[in-house]
């Protein structure tokens, strides 16, 4: 096996990891928190497969990706946080109704 | 594609300004409504000048800092991301002359949505004009941040439940999006999508990059079984948001769901093409049912949507055989019913505001008290049903003409039965608005601004039906559908 695919294999074992934990747990906390361990996964195959060819140099333009894609990543949980805490205080709880009234 | 490098000055233009304008909207919070409204204008003009400047000259290209593809960003404008923009700065438009009398008595929330509309119309400009896939997954999440933060504004219970249930849709989303994007960065070396529509060859890669990025887009589009989060979302906003999100934030996605298609899948999706029209044909009928069983006006209005959006994807499997005709008639409709449910939206806003509820079977004598709003309801709802002359009727009819020519009956019956269901929802409301409810109510005054918005918008839905001619050569500008065939 080599790093590369390891890498790549690990990012999508935390993606299905973090996909399982968004859909089973209710709480929001471990919903958001989910959605960062999928985030983490995805940029690990962006890095990880930025060698492309075995001898050669690592592609630089992943690495730009992955840097765009934390920052993007950062404004989505402080945003998904606030909502929460929003959420708890109007409702009194931190997991998200089962229907919505009709 | 460097000799054609004619400066989208425009198209630059169109993304700076709102972002200027939701910046200097934040910082000057006691103004926020007159820079609002000045930018919607000068964006719009923008809007015209870029769409003028493309009917002249052709598709524009724009490389950002001069860096060009595979390296630097590229921006693109051709028919059919002029026709994109342009239906965002009419509905943009619209709303910008609701929402200030809609937050009259609200000046926090005014100065709460300004930034976050014009956020939101930063987002859409920028992701209409993309021409690479990871640009356009920066926008999308730039768009569903925005639109998220919009949807809570009300800040009551469900409508913060709503944008949870929104905000997590929308990152699974991009993160299934993101994906794909690594993964066909990986085999082909970039994201720019001309040259990957050159590279693309038939391999798992690919086809997993296919499975992961539409199912993304899928859920951002809210197509069924994927819509749980639409209704929620679109029935809590303030109705301007409600507006913007049903009319125009579930095209984006679908845009760009059409771009990856017509560039880089089209070719290597065999199958996934029928799985499209089979989803989209349950959409319209479960949307439909769905709609004709809601008490509330708003959730009604929010499943047509689901429906609506069903027979976008009916055009996937009828474009193998007949390309151009099927995606124009796509275009056509999304556009249509942008205007149309833009108007429905506005117009719910005017009548929860006058009677101070949406339910539908408590609506009392408005078409008497609010004629204008009653007026725009009607006529979007000409648009939706599909009838003659609207825009909607256009779209609807090119599709049932290539589905016929096809042979392919169950879609046409779907389409038809479609639009009976529609026209059963649309009457059920203008049913009640004749008669008197059983409790009256003292009515409350709704400005004119309010009315007369809702009924332009509804207008421009019936008008479009008499521009197909000239629309339809518009999206025919750079070739977007790789037509080889003449447009009607």
């Amino acid at each position: 096996m080599t790093p590369v695919l390891l890498y790549a294999l690990t990012g999508l074992g935390l993606f299905s990891l973090g996909l399982y934990a968004l859909i089973v747990h209710a709480h929001l906390l471990r919903k958001i928190l989910a959605l960062n361990v999928m985030g983490s996964g995805v940029f690990l195959v962006l890095g990880g497969l930025a060698r492309r060819v075995p001898q050669g140099a690592p592609d630089p333009v992943p690495q730009a990706m992955v840097i765009t894609g934390i920052v993007v990543a950062v404004a989505a949980t402080a945003l998904a946080l606030v909502l929460m805490l929003r959420v708890r205080a109007a409702t009194g709880r931190t997991v998200l109704p089962d229907r919505q009234s009709d | 594609m460097e000799q054609t490098t004619i400066a989208l000055t425009w198209g630059v233009v169109l993304i700076l300004l709102p972002l200027a304008g939701a910046m200097l909207a934040f910082l000057f919070r006691r103004v926020a409504t007159l820079i609002g409204i000045g930018t919607a204008v000068a964006t719009s003009f923008t809007a015209v000048a870029l769409a003028r400047a493309v009917i002249m000259d052709g598709t524009l290209h724009h490389a950002v800092g001069g860096w060009g593809a595979p390296l630097g960003i590229d921006l693109r404008a051709d028919g059919l991301s002029v026709l994109m923009l342009l239906m965002t700065a009419a509905v943009g438009l619209a709303i910008s002359l609701y929402a200030p009398a809609y937050f009259r008595d609200e000046s926090r929330k005014a100065e709460q949505f300004w930034p976050l509309w014009l956020f939101l119309w930063t987002g859409l400009n920028a992701l209409f004009l993309s021409a690479d896939i990871f640009n356009l997954y920066v926008t999308l999440e730039l768009l569903g941040l925005a639109a998220v933060a919009l949807t809570a504004l009300p800040g009551r219970a469900d409508a913060l439940t709503g944008a949870m249930r929104y905000l997590l849709a929308t990152l699974l989303g991009s993160l299934l999006y993101l994906l794909g994007v690594a993964l066909l960065y990986h085999g082909f070396g970039s994201v720019d999508i001309a040259i990957l529509a050159v590279r693309v060859e038939p391999s798992p890669v690919v086809w997993a990059a296919l499975g992961l990025m539409s199912t993304g887009l899928l859920l951002k589009t809210a197509l069924f079984p994927l819509h749980f989060w639409l209704p929620p979302a679109h029935a809590s906003a303030p109705a301007p948001v409600s507006a913007l999100l049903s009319a125009l934030v579930v095209k984006a996605s679908f845009y760009i769901l059409l771009r990856l298609w017509l560039e880089i899948f089209g070719t290597l999706g065999e199958g996934v093409d029928t799985l499209f029209g089979l989803l989209g044909a349950v959409a319209i009928l479960w949307g439909s049912l769905q709609a004709l069983r809601q008490t509330r006006l708003k959730l009604l209005i929010a499943y047509s949507t689901v429906a609506q959006l069903g027979y976008l994807f009916l055009a996937f499997p009828l474009a193998v055989t007949a390309g151009a005709t099927a995606w124009s008639a796509v275009a056509y409709l999304a556009l249509s019913h942008a205007l149309a449910k833009a108007a429905m939206f506005l117009a719910a806003g005017n009548l929860l505001r006058f009677g101070g509820h949406d339910r539908i079977a408590d609506l009392d004598r408005v078409v008497q008290r609010l004629p204008l709003t009653t007026g725009a309801f009607a006529l979007a709802g000409v648009s939706i049903m599909g009838l003659p002359p609207s825009g909607g009727f256009i779209g609807k009819w090119l599709l049932l003409e290539t589905a016929l020519a096809q042979g392919r009956w169950g879609l046409a019956a779907v389409m038809i039965l479609g639009g009976l269901l529609a026209a059963g929802y649309i009457f059920k409301v203008l049913g009640h608005a004749f008669t008197e409810a059983p409790e009256t109510h003292e009515p409350i005054e709704v400005p004119a601004s309010m009315e007369w918005a809702a009924l332009l918008l509804a207008m421009g839905a019936v008008l479009l039906g008499f521009l197909a001619v000239p629309a339809l050569s518009l999206i025919g500008i750079g070739d977007p559908f790789g037509a080889s065939e003449v447009m009607p």
